[in-house]
């Protein structure tokens, strides 16, 4: 494998508050340091680019120092918060905008996917459009020509090919300038969030379209998103950016549970002292956490496999009647489903004597659909109901799915919908010819 | 390791750019993005309007109506003996040109900021693209131009006719361009910081017009105001439209020096454009 990418000390710099004003005895400033042979006196400050603190200076460091390579065929994703960088970077490798100080070298074409539809003219044709777009993305007129009707195809508005653009509904619109972008014959694709938008149906097209990019033609993908599930599934390696910085370029899984735990905050353990523990006079939860069968902590969890749930909780006073529950929500924050004990002998509204208490719900593999499941440990009295203690989304795991072709999702390799993902069976027969 | 046969890099990206660095294969890469970027310029001027590419005609020819009526008979200033229309339409056409080209890319960064925004081809092909499809348009209204020629010729009564400075034509609208596109440059690159300009440019451009000899020749500026004759001779729009008048017309004043100082300033102003340009276009969608 040779690498296509190399960047070396990338860093950028922008300026914050308002431009045009005082620029231009800045900007003297500036051209007389230079001429001078002297550094640049407003790059010195380097500050950690942090959103949330006040910095002292009015430069701020977007990017910090990259340095890393991708070699051909892999499928990156870059993930992050909000203000991590991510757009940055993508910006400087799709040759929007220049470096402060360091370099990439890259080998290729590059084709860059920031937005879709740029440059589309709302009173040109959808046909004309599909020509001016691909132009602008690089692409010949020749080969426009020739792939055409593949892209028209992709997009699925013939109808309206010439019919001007302002006249599409969004989701027309978006499904004609993916197709366009898809088409391109570049060695490197780079993709920002732009499948948030389109139907679930042209989001699992474009999904598995980026799938067949990297994995059989052999292009190298680099891929922003805030969807885990589609980053696992994409790309066989990650990077992780906080603040401008580097923090780990790694397989996909260990990146994303490094994402999860310390970005997110979200821990497959959590646990609580005396003082902060939720709960009221009658009951209390100390800690919970997922676990394997192994009793290991389980934050990436395989689809396959069985995730334990596992809470303590502390009864405080004698004789009520209470048990203890779960609830589990998706990362778009969707109820999937709740669970209490209804078979041990602390099942439902069992009346309780002082002391600690600990439960654990084991779920099934081939069960949770794949991504983010946050878990809520609730302490209970189900009839009439109450609620003594609730820790929400206390704890939270990463499930992701397989790709050996023994989950529910077998051989596909595109966006499968659905909030839960069982494994059937099946029986199905020859019946005649 | 097999590194060192790696170390072939088709991009390399760093802070500076060298200064002549036109990325001049880029652009020729990208040509047909130019080619469709006039067509769309042209299909979009004209989609939705009822006269469609007559509206090319219309300006021109009303502004000529009304400079025959003010500057021509109420403040009687000479034409050089031509038919007042002709005279006019002469500087129109060729000014609009060279004010087309100006106005329009000097906000090629402003205009076209989302786009730049988003996706990488050689930004110089958006100013090319203006001054070619700013070509068509000059070619219509030269069109008129030689219309209205030909309706004085068949009337008859009026003395004018070709001369052999008709063979500059070419070169001077190369000039007329490449001043347009240089100017245009300029002033596009310094507008991503300081919007001022674009205020500066919407009557600074009709105020040049007034500096340049298009409603009135050189000849008058030469007799009545010797004193600051230079002023009107050294802008290099002047030379440009005489000997375009000169050609067409036979009337016109202009010298080899003229416009060759002409060339000079314009030759001067597109290379400090491009080099401003390609400086500006690698950050400016930081600043914009």
């Amino acid at each position: 494998m040779s690498k296509v990418i190399k960047a070396e000390n990338l860093s950028k710099a922008y300026q914050l508050g308002e431009i045009g004003t005082g620029t231009l005895s800045r900007d003297l400033e500036r051209f007389w340091a230079r001429v001078r042979g002297k550094e640049d006196p407003f790059l010195k400050i380097g500050e950690v680019n942090d959103r949330s603190v006040k910095g002292t200076s009015d430069i701020v460091w977007s990017l910090q120092n990259l340095n890393f390579e991708i070699e051909q065929g892999d499928a990156v994703g870059i993930i992050g918060l909000n203000g991590a960088g991510k757009s940055t970077l993508l910006k400087i490798l799709s040759r929007v905008t220049a470096p402060t100080t360091g370099s990439v070298k890259i080998k290729g074409r590059v084709a860059s996917l920031l937005e879709v539809g740029t440059g589309f003219h709302p009173e040109l044709t959808g046909r004309e459009n599909i020509f001016l777009n691909g132009a602008i993305l690089g692409m010949r007129k020749a080969e426009i020509k020739r792939k055409f009707d593949e892209i028209v195809d992709f997009s699925g508005v013939e109808r309206y090919v010439d019919t001007p653009v302002k006249r599409y509904s969004s989701g027309m619109y978006v499904r004609l300038a993916f197709a366009v972008a898809a088409h391109l014959e570049s060695e490197i694709m780079i993709v920002d969030e732009v499948l948030a938008v389109g139907d679930a149906e042209f989001q699992k097209k474009c999904l598995g379209k980026m799938n067949d990019v990297s994995t059989t033609e052999g292009r190298t993908v680099l891929f922003v998103s805030h969807n885990m599930g589609a980053v696992t599934r994409l790309c066989n390696s990650a990077m992780l950016l906080r603040n401008g910085i580097l923090i780990q370029q790694d397989i996909t899984s260990r990146v994303i549970t490094n994402y999860l735990s310390t970005d997110e905050l979200s821990a497959a353990f959590n646990e609580w002292t005396e003082n902060d523990a939720p709960g009221n006079q009658i009951a209390r939860i100390l800690s919970a956490g997922v676990f394997n069968e192994n009793g290991d902590l389980y934050e990436y969890t395989d689809i396959r496999k069985p995730v334990i749930v596992k809470m303590e909780y502390e009864v405080l006073s004698d004789g009520t009647k209470l048990t203890h529950a779960f609830v589990f929500h998706n990362e778009h924050g969707l109820r999937l489903f709740d669970s209490h004990d209804v078979n041990t002998k602390w099942k439902s509204n069992t009346v309780r004597k002082k002391g600690i208490y600990t439960a654990e719900l084991i779920i099934p593999g081939n069960f949770f659909s794949e991504g983010k499941i946050k878990v809520s440990p609730a302490v209970i009295t189900s009839d009439p109901w109450e609620l003594h203690a609730y820790a929400e989304d206390a704890i939270a795991f990463f499930v992701r799915d397989s790709q050996d072709g023994d989950s529910a999702r077998g051989e596909f390799s595109g966006n499968y919908a659905g909030v839960v993902r069982p494994l059937f069976n099946w029986r199905s027969q020859f019946v005649s010819k | 390791m097999g590194d060192l046969t790696d170390e072939r890099w088709d991009i390399e990206l760093t802070p500076h750019a060298h200064l002549f660095d036109l990325k001049l294969k880029d652009v020729w890469r990208y040509r047909d993005l130019l080619v469709l970027l006039v067509r769309r310029d042209f299909v979009s001027f004209y989609k939705q309007t009822i006269l469609g590419p007559l509206w090319f005609f219309i300006q021109p020819l009303f502004t000529t109506i009304i400079y025959t009526f003010v500057f021509g008979s109420l403040a009687g200033i000479p034409t050089d003996g031509l038919p007042q229309p002709l005279f006019y339409l002469a500087g129109i056409t060729a000014w609009n040109y060279f004010s087309d080209c100006l106005t329009k890319t000097s906000t090629v960064f402003t205009a076209n900021a989302g786009l730049f925004g988003k996706v990488y081809f050689p930004r110089l092909i958006v100013p090319l693209s203006i001054v070619v499809s700013n070509l068509i348009r000059f070619g219509v209204q030269l069109l008129m131009f030689f219309i209205i020629m030909a309706g004085y010729l068949i009337k008859g009564g009026v003395s004018f006719h070709p001369t052999v400075s008709l063979l500059l034509f070419p070169f001077l609208l190369l000039l007329m361009a490449m001043l347009g596109l240089g100017l245009g440059m300029v002033i596009s690159a310094m507008t991503t910081k300081y919007r001022d300009l674009t205020f500066l440019i919407n009557f600074g451009v009709q105020l040049l017009m007034y500096l340049t000899t298009v409603i009135y020749p050189l000849s008058t500026v030469k007799a009545r105001y010797p004193k600051y004759e230079w002023l009107v001779e050294y802008n290099p729009m002047t030379p440009i439209i005489e000997a375009f008048r000169q050609g067409f017309l036979g009337k016109g004043t202009f010298t080899a020096t003229s416009l060759g100082i002409s060339t000079i300033i314009t030759a001067a102003i597109l290379l400090i454009g491009i080099v401003i340009f390609n400086r500006v276009e690698r950050n400016f969608v930081d600043t914009v």
